[in-house]
């Protein structure tokens, strides 16, 4: 558990909504629902859930903190926008998952091993590089991420993947050498560290 | 009186009744059978020619009766609005032609279709007298409201403006009611973002500076006697001084009384002062004075309050109201949001299953408490723990679990219950009980339990309106909302249906307006609703009279007393003209001057009845004129067709027909016998109330009839038919036709 998960539960101790209110992007939607349920119906994913939409805002009334943020089921949205063309509220719902699951990753709080959130880590850090995504590293070091072993197996069976992502032109073997990116990557690594440093000391302003 | 009497017949043959029907036949049959003494025909009577005719006639001939041979009664009224004549309507259009097939082989039935309407509406004319007011009445604009609360308040305030003095009787010592107690109130106007001022310290200094209201507080109904246009209203003080007023029509807007939250032990509401229903919530609320609401038992600040919804309402559990009272919720979003105004930082928590905001600012309201950081969760509370701090243990409905939660004060929505009188009939039920001990031990446990009279009425039926469902006073929720069963009484606000103050102050203003218009009524002799304008008025024989006070007792709007010595007493001004008495009396000395037992009796021995080898049956439909004989007509202009062997004759009510008729009309020789009424009972249409529900019973006595006459008991049918049964009207008369052709003609042919 990190230095802010601590504060945050010291200022917070009543009220985990505010705290969502407060630290997570359109946080302040969650207390306008009106559990009608129609998010959850919506979601093509839903059932892999372990709690649809409408139960995690139920939950974060309920102040049950460390379920929520501890919870595999926002890192499961694909983005496709059901719930919010649905919710009859007009709760920008994909937005408040994909904001929980950054607060609980700064948090410290992600469940170990979640595949998503995993593949965000190392999809950000190849794109960091070269300001560009290289598809033969990314998928490299997908297949490599839980060591050399289950590497060789992930590789082998992905085999006729890359063989057709190759023949298709998505992935070029080429890429291996360096690979594309933008003008000067210098500068992008730049921009990113400014902005990362006006959240962090906001970040910091908030516990 | 007799040889003042003058018959004129008109037949009318224009929209196609002149291409169907052989008009000098029925000119024929209107002066040989119906003994009209004129007979004139007109190729568009609704015309401004036609219509001149008949009122040069009426004038220059002295025509005191017309029988106009045309469309249906229900077409054209303002054409022929003849109001110095006795005015009957044989119905070609709607009725004949416009049913029947325009084929060669139908031409013969649609005539005598024709024929015999003509006969039965100069029969009928022949019966009738022309209806006069009866000369008693005189215009009284002064109004009562009962009740000062925001409902009565607004009464008075809306019968003022439009001119009309207004007595306002209040039990207490002051006037705001239950409203007047409260902090603030749901908000009536946009963006219904915040509760809203209270409306009624201001509406109090408007009624004190109206010269036309005058107030009597600490004021109590001692006695009400009389009728629209004449009541004479006792007033007793607390003081034991009294005062008698003349009034012309009341509203009676006694409101509601909060739930007793001592039946939801559960609620731990008998063992915590912390634990509030929503009614006293109001008082902590004012008591704290804009400052934070305090605790009852220690006056500690609440820093969390749990709202608990459907507390011993919506639930049909023993004690609890069935009913859902509309507003608790909205009271629940208003009072938590007197929490985030006052207490600061307080945890406000409102358990609900369904929330439900009526209104048109409701789902605003609601998005208002949401934004205001009201914590709504949908749950169902099952206990409440006392002590220190209160536990509220619930089912959470979304998380599917059993929980609790801890607070400083528990806030019950509890519903609304009326403050109504007793219920006249539960008394007069007891009549039926024969064994006297029984009735009068049953008299007392009713008596026992029985709120005090409100309207302490001087009427037959019992001192105050009579009651609907959960104790709420009956009005005609259906057509007319404001209408109870006591003509010139009208009861709005809360005590007709759980409401809030916006629905209560629009109600009231309803009212008000009805209560205007049965004052004018009463003054000029014309019925209110739904006979509205009619000056006819049922009187009786009173050398025929057995005293059997069925009459009395049978009248749905308590209309009729009795004297010393058991003869009815009728009250013009509260009847409704619906008939209920007449077809009640068996002896059949209650008639009207344009209809009676007699009116329709002629009618029915006026239809030509062919002999049994014309293999022509008779079909009597009797169709109530409120929504059955419309039903029908519907039908006609819809092109629904009709079997040819059917005669309809319009009643004001199922409740009028005398099973005389029914007997009669076998007798005679009809095959069969249509009754068709509104609905009855406790979801009932009937205009008249009980009218429909009083006939079922009688006819379900018409099956010994039939057996002492041999008749099979297929050959009388009594339906309930709703204005918009347009196909299923006229097919209950055709297969009426099918049954008679099943079981063969009637024997009673002569």
């Amino acid at each position: 558990m990190s230095d802010l998960n601590t504060s945050m539960i010291e200022k917070y101790r009543s009220s985990f909504l505010k705290e969502v209110e407060a630290n997570v992007e359109e946080g302040e939607w969650v207390k306008m629902c009106m559990q009608c349920g129609v998010c959850s119906g919506s979601c093509p994913l839903g059932k892999h859930w372990d709690h649809p939409p409408q139960e995690i805002f139920m939950m974060i009334r309920a102040n049950k903190r460390e379920e929520v943020l501890g919870s595999d089921s926002m890192w499961m949205c694909t983005s496709c926008y059901n719930c919010i063309a649905r919710c009859p509220r007009g709760l920008p719902i994909t937005h408040i998952m994909h904001g929980l699951a950054v607060y609980s990753k700064r948090l410290g709080l992600t469940p170990k091993k979640q595949p998503t959130a995993e593949f965000s880590q190392i999809f950000w850090d190849n794109l960091m590089k070269k300001g560009r995504v290289n598809e033969l590293k990314l998928g490299l070091s997908m297949n490599f991420k839980d060591g050399f072993g289950e590497g060789v197996k992930n590789a082998m069976a992905n085999q006729k993947l890359g063989q057709n992502m190759m023949k298709a032109k998505r992935m070029n073997p080429m890429e291996a050498f360096g690979g594309h990116g933008v003008k000067s990557p210098g500068d992008l690594q730049k921009i990113i560290k400014k902005a990362q440093e006006i959240e962090e000391s906001k970040i910091q302003a908030a516990k | 009186m007799a040889d003042d009497k003058k018959f004129a017949g008109y037949i009318c043959t224009g929209c196609g009744i002149g291409d169907r029907l052989d008009a000098s036949t029925l000119e024929q049959v209107a002066t040989r059978d119906g003994k009209m003494q004129s007979c004139k025909q007109s190729e568009m009577l609704c015309g401004a020619e036609g219509v001149q005719m008949i009122k040069d006639d009426i004038a220059n001939d002295s025509v005191t009766h017309v029988m106009i041979a045309a469309c249906s009664r229900r077409a054209k009224v303002e054409a022929f609005n003849f109001t110095d004549v006795a005015l009957t309507r044989a119905n070609l259009r709607e009725g004949v032609i416009w049913v029947r097939p325009d084929t060669d082989e139908n031409t013969e039935t649609t005539q005598e279709m024709a024929d015999d309407y003509i006969r039965m509406a100069c029969a009928e004319l022949k019966a009738m007298n022309k209806p006069a007011p009866s000369g008693e009445q005189e215009l009284n604009k002064n109004i009562l409201v009962v009740g000062g609360g925001i409902t009565g308040m607004t009464a008075a305030l809306e019968a003022a403006a439009a001119g009309y003095p207004v007595h306002l009787v209040e039990k207490s010592g002051a006037l705001g009611g239950a409203v007047g107690g409260y902090y603030k109130v749901i908000p009536t106007r946009s963006p219904y973002a915040e509760p809203a001022e209270n409306p009624v310290p201001a509406m109090i200094e408007t009624i004190e500076a109206n010269d036309k209201i005058t107030v009597h507080l600490h004021s109590t109904i001692a006695k009400t006697d009389g009728a629209p246009g004449r009541f004479s209203v006792e007033l007793a003080t607390e003081s034991g001084s009294s005062q008698t007023l003349s009034i012309g029509a009341m509203v009676q807007a006694s409101g509601w009384k909060p739930y007793d939250a001592n039946q939801l032990p559960e609620f731990a509401y008998d063992k915590s002062a912390d634990v509030v229903t929503n009614h006293e919530l109001e008082a902590l609320a004012v008591a704290a004075n804009g400052g934070p609401i305090k605790r009852p038992s220690d006056g500690k600040e609440v820093k969390s309050v749990c709202f608990i919804q459907n507390a011993g309402q919506c639930s049909d559990k023993e004690g609890h109201l069935s009913y859902f009272s509309g507003v608790t919720d909205l009271i629940s979003i208003k009072q938590a949001m007197y929490f985030k105004e006052l207490n600061g930082d307080c945890d406000t928590t409102i358990l609900f299953d369904n929330l439900r905001t009526p209104g048109a600012g409701g789902e605003d309201f609601y998005r208002a408490g949401q934004q205001a950081m009201v914590t709504f969760s949908k749950g169902i509370a099952s206990e409440v723990v006392a002590g220190d701090s209160l536990t509220v243990k619930f089912q959470d409905k979304i998380l599917n679990e059993e929980t609790e939660m801890a607070c400083d004060l528990v806030v019950l929505a509890t519903g609304m219950e009326p403050n109504s009188g007793p219920d006249p009939y539960a008394l007069l039920a007891l009549e039926e009980i024969e064994d006297l001990d029984e009735r009068a031990k049953k008299q007392e446990e009713i008596i026992a339990v029985a709120p005090p009279s409100i309207l302490n009425l001087e009427y037959r039926q019992g001192t105050d309106l009579p009651h609907l469902k959960n104790g709420f006073t009956d009005s005609h929720f259906i057509c007319f909302p404001y209408e109870t069963r006591r003509t010139g009484i009208y009861a709005v606000g809360p005590v007709r249906r759980p409401m809030d103050i916006q629905q209560a102050r629009d109600d009231a203003t309803g009212g008000a307006m009805k209560a205007i218009q049965a004052a004018e009524n009463a003054g000029k002799g014309r019925a209110a609703h739904p006979r509205s304008g009619d000056l006819s008025f049922p009187t009786f024989r009173k050398e025929g009279c057995t005293q059997c006070k069925r009459c009395t007792v049978e009248c749905p709007f308590g209309a009729i007393n009795e004297d010393e010595e058991g003869y009815p007493m009728y009250n013009e001004s509260r009847c409704r003209r619906c008939g209920t008495c007449m077809g009640a009396c068996p002896v059949r000395v209650i008639s009207f001057e344009n209809y009676s037992v007699n009116t329709v009796n002629e009618q029915i021995k006026n239809c030509e009845i062919p002999e049994e080898w014309d293999e022509k049956p008779r079909i009597l439909v009797l169709a109530c004129e409120n929504d059955a004989y419309p039903a029908l007509d519907q039908a006609a202009q819809a092109g629904v067709e009709v079997n040819p062997w059917a005669r309809v004759v319009p009643i004001r009510c199922l409740g009028s027909v005398s099973l005389s008729w029914v007997t009669d009309a076998l007798n005679s020789g009809y095959d069969g016998i249509v009754l068709m009424g509104c609905r009855r009972d406790d979801d009932y249409q009937c205009h008249f109330v009980r009218g429909s529900a009083m006939a079922a019973e009688r006819m379900s006595k018409v099956g010994d009839t039939l057996e002492s006459l041999n008749l099979e008991p297929e050959r009388v049918e009594l339906y309930e038919v709703a204005i918009t049964d347009i196909q299923r009207a006229p097919q209950l008369i055709n297969d009426m036709a099918d049954t008679v052709e099943k079981i063969g003609l009637s024997p009673f042919k002569f």
